[in-house]
């Protein structure tokens, strides 16, 4: 770089010419992913573009401190590899959105760092760049406490009941508030007040970090448990959102390129989440959910309607079955039943039994939660059907048996009635000739309403642990067919 | 680069976001989001200049803690993809 002027401008072109490959090495990872085959090719092609994305930048810019860097490096290594490989698949989703907040906060954290280092310099970002950094922190700084308190909620460290009160969403308009008040001062300053930004200004910025914060524990401690997948993807695309908006503060085109593949894919997912239950984001954010059946309600529904099997009984329709469907909910990755369940199909199959699974878009709290847990025990993928591929399917399926599901399934979607999941797609599962529910007990799930399926002459309760029952079918059936 | 060139690449980012991504299958929704989220450690780099050449202590401290976490994001985001998927592809048993 002391080369002068021109060697200084082929090094740029050859930075910027390996940003384009990582930019380009993260497109194609993430088109891999469009098909099982080449998923994993896909994730090691981005990993690369990342790789490289780092070590050019290493050896470009001129580094003070490298022991500095080499340690932030080593430590943050260590503990994602350390977390990657202890962590239980059943954690899966708390770890995501943990590792999602680090991201977030790096981004603000490093918008703040550029600004002070601007300001120490006696340099001026100018209007634009400084609101970017606003942005960055603000869109940051809500991912990183809003990922802890959903990665809490995930890991039943904070409560998983829905709330929704008028204190709450004053509280959340104030930070807001607060928040961008704080940014229109930091951007405005310069010609408010006259002369070069200096760093007593900082402060500023340290209060939109703040409010920022506290927006995000406030935005996602009132949301509940099984709206998790929402909040997750959405602060997923934040988080995208934010490396993108730091992109333009620190003028990185891969920054910007990879942040905004990352806040499409995330933004993506939300509205398709959003789409499956029939609501819109700002009912997941600010509505809360909740049924208003009382207890009495659901007592004359249930009263004299409700038939309880046994395993030897559900094993007495599977042996007369050509065509059994899965339906599987939150209740089987709690019970980590999903070993038992793959067992269950793998012995059917041996029987000649078609079996799929019909999995809801928005069963489990991640997107596509329950097939990574089938995955895990080894279902092959071509098993595992979206719910408009097997809702036709059931008119001429023999036995349905769902295991921890109870919204998803519930015939009730369908009416008009002012429920809290009226209009929501749901898996037509009492089409089937015979429906087996295995839950633990009758009490509703998150709608807080009751389910007419489960009073269905062609419904019968399987009471039960997912993991007890399934492993309870798996031994009778072995059993009966021997 | 100008930040009209830069609005340009952001512009045409979200269009090649959106055409892959509505692509994907549902089955590889979790995959995909934890590999998204590895890909938004990309964060790092911007963590690694600010730690590697702040001209203040107070900015190099700061690096300092970004570049940790988003290291963690994107060690971590990559593996857990990767265990994820490599159960996929044995998904044929």
């Amino acid at each position: 770089m002391a080369d002068g002027i021109l060697a200084q401008q082929l090094d740029e072109q050859v930075l910027q010419f390996v940003y384009l490959v990582a930019g380009i090495m993260f497109i194609q990872g993430l088109r891999d992913m469009t098909h099982p085959r080449t998923a994993t090719r896909g994730n090691l092609i981005s990993s690369g573009g990342m790789f490289l994305a780092v070590v050019v930048t290493v050896l470009w810019f001129e580094i003070l401190s490298p022991a500095v860097l080499a340690a932030g490096l080593l430590i943050g290594g260590a503990i994602g590899a350390y977390l990657a490989v202890a962590v239980e698949t059943t954690e899966m989703p708390q770890l995501v959105g943990l590792f999602n907040g680090f991201g977030g906060g790096a981004s603000a954290v490093v918008a703040g760092a550029e600004l002070i280092d601007t300001f120490a310099s006696g340099g001026d970002l100018g209007v634009g760049l400084t609101a970017t950094a606003a942005i960055a922190a603000l869109i940051g700084s809500v991912t990183f406490s809003g990922s802890f308190v959903a990665a809490g909620k995930l890991h039943g460290i904070v409560g998983e009941s829905p709330v929704s009160t008028t204190t709450g969403h004053v509280i959340k308009a104030t930070f807001l508030v607060a928040a961008v008040a704080a940014g229109v001062v930091l951007v405005a300053q310069p010609s408010l007040f006259g002369g070069i930004p200096t760093a007593e200004w900082m402060p500023v910025y340290w209060v939109i970090v703040a409010a920022a914060l506290l927006l995000g524990v406030f935005l996602v401690v009132p949301i509940g448990g099984a709206d998790m997948p929402v909040v997750i993807s959405l602060l997923n695309s934040y988080s995208g959102l934010a490396a993108a908006t730091t992109g333009f503060v620190l003028d990185n085109t891969v920054l910007i390129i990879a942040g905004t593949l990352v806040g499409a894919a995330g933004m993506i997912l939300t509205i398709i989440m959003c789409e499956s239950m029939n609501r819109s984001l700002a009912n997941v954010f600010f509505g809360g959910l909740g049924g208003d059946d009382s207890g009495e309600e659901m007592e004359d529904l249930y009263e004299g309607n409700i038939t309880e099997t046994s395993p030897e009984e559900v094993v007495m329709l599977m042996e007369t079955a050509d065509r059994v469907v899965i339906v599987p909910g939150y209740g089987m990755a709690v019970a980590q039943a999903q070993h038992a369940v793959a067992e269950l199909v793998e012995l059917l199959e041996d029987n000649d039994v078609d079996v799929e699974f019909g999995i809801h878009p928005v069963a489990g709290r991640m997107p596509g939660h329950m097939n990574a847990l089938l995955a895990e025990a080894d279902v092959p993928y071509d098993k595992m059907r979206e719910l408009e591929e097997v809702n036709p399917t059931f008119s001429q399926t023999d036995l349905v048996i769902v295991t921890g599901a109870n919204d998803v399934v519930n015939p009730r979607a369908k009416e008009d009635d002012g429920s809290p999941i009226s209009g929501m797609p749901v898996l037509n599962v009492e089409e089937a000739r015979h429906v087996v529910v295995n839950k633990r007990s009758l009490s509703p799930g998150f709608a807080g309403i009751a389910n007419p399926l489960f009073a269905r002459d062609n419904t019968s309760m399987l009471f039960g642990d997912a993991k007890e029952s399934m492993q309870a079918l798996v031994n009778e059936y072995k059993e009966a067919t021997s | 680069m100008s930040f009209v060139g830069n609005l340009t690449l952001f512009v045409l980012s979200a269009f090649v976001g959106y055409e892959i991504i509505t692509k994907i299958p549902t089955n590889l929704h979790t995959p995909l989001m934890s590999g998204a989220n590895a890909i938004s450690g990309i964060t790092l780099l911007g963590s690694v200049v600010v730690a590697g050449s702040g001209s203040t202590t107070l900015a190099t401290a700061l690096g300092f803690v970004a570049v940790v976490m988003a290291t963690i994001n994107v060690v971590g985001g990559y593996l857990v993809s990767h265990f994820m998927l490599s159960e996929f592809s044995q998904g044929g048993r």
